[in-house]
């Protein structure tokens, strides 16, 4: 039986406060096609990493380690990791 | 004195950094490419614009753990002179040499023009041989130049005297309405607290000649030869 490799998404989102000019445009782009129930629109971006299915580490907290010193700059983003 | 020039992949503005060290100041320069480790024997290291590993993931932010890296960040740790410009400022925040981040300019465009920069400091080896208040006119090139900071940070930036350049109209004013970007109070050039690295946006190698439109950004060059020839370390 061959071993399914192992999955993690790491969800990158700018922090509360911090300016997302390109949400705002997408909001405001929203607002123009008729979709003025949206009052903000935060950008942030997604990674899909792939283990070997034989890693031995614990998966999430070397993807967390992955998120703070590599993914997220944390001056301005904060991460959120999910195993799938 | 002799100059480094970091070449990264994407680096565009290594070369141009070159011929102003070598034409301009006539001083020994050499490029150092980003798989090599050793900067010794380099009085100042010069980190050069472009856009370096694509701009993957955040400007600056894959460089920032090239091999050549390690080496600059123990060069700088040990008091060794680095600049960065543009790109290369980018790398330094990302690396944690500078404080702060870099956001996408608030205009969200691209921005490629001359622009007025208010020296704030010119007690720093970047700066010595201009006066506080003095205008240049150097240009900027980049779409992630808007400089964020915590705000107690910033006052912090502000109480060390760490901002070196502001964006400022013409005649010297520090206004919204100059700042091309929305970097928090007007910043275009920062140092550490210990005064030995320096990144900056605008690209003084670029305006280092009358021929280019403006020699404004040599001053910052000749501050660094200045400083150098002083023998004093930071």
């Amino acid at each position: 039986m061959s071993q399914k490799s192992k999955k993690v998404v790491c969800h990158i989102s700018l922090k509360d406060g911090v300016l997302d000019p390109q949400g705002v445009t997408i909001r405001n782009a929203l607002a123009q096609l008729g979709f003025d129930d949206v009052v903000e629109v935060r950008s942030g971006k997604v990674f899909e990493l792939t283990f070997k299915p034989d890693v031995t580490n614990d998966v999430r907290a070397k993807s967390e380690e992955i998120c703070r010193r590599v993914l997220a700059n944390p001056v301005i983003e904060t991460f959120g990791v999910e195993e799938s | 004195m002799r100059f480094g020039v970091v070449t990264f992949p994407g680096s565009n503005c290594d070369y141009d950094s070159y011929m102003v060290i070598k034409d301009q100041l006539r001083k020994d320069v050499e490029f150092i490419w980003h798989k090599d480790s050793d900067v010794s024997g380099f009085d100042c290291i010069i980190l050069p614009g472009g856009f370096s590993y694509g701009d993957y993931l955040r400007t600056g932010a894959i460089a920032r753990y090239s091999p050549v890296m390690g080496s600059v960040i123990e060069y700088a740790n040990n008091g060794g002179l680095v600049i960065g410009i543009c790109n290369g400022f980018q790398i330094l925040l990302e690396s944690g040499l500078l404080p702060g981040a870099m956001l996408r300019n608030r205009s969200l465009q691209f921005i490629c023009k001359h622009v007025y920069l208010r020296c704030d400091n010119n007690e720093t080896p970047f700066s010595n041989r201009l006066n506080v208040g003095d205008v240049l006119k150097i240009p900027i090139a980049h779409t992630d130049g808007n400089y964020y900071w915590y705000q107690a940070d910033v006052q912090e930036l502000e109480r060390y005297r760490q901002v070196v350049f502001r964006y400022c109209t013409p005649t010297g004013e520090v206004t919204d309405k100059a700042n091309p970007n929305g970097s928090a109070n007007n910043i275009a050039g920062i140092c550490n607290k210990t005064r030995n690295v320096f990144g900056m946006m605008p690209h003084p190698e670029r305006a280092s000649e009358a021929l280019l439109g403006s020699a404004d950004g040599l001053g910052i060059f000749q501050s660094i030869v200045a400083y150098a020839a002083s023998g004093v370390t930071a």
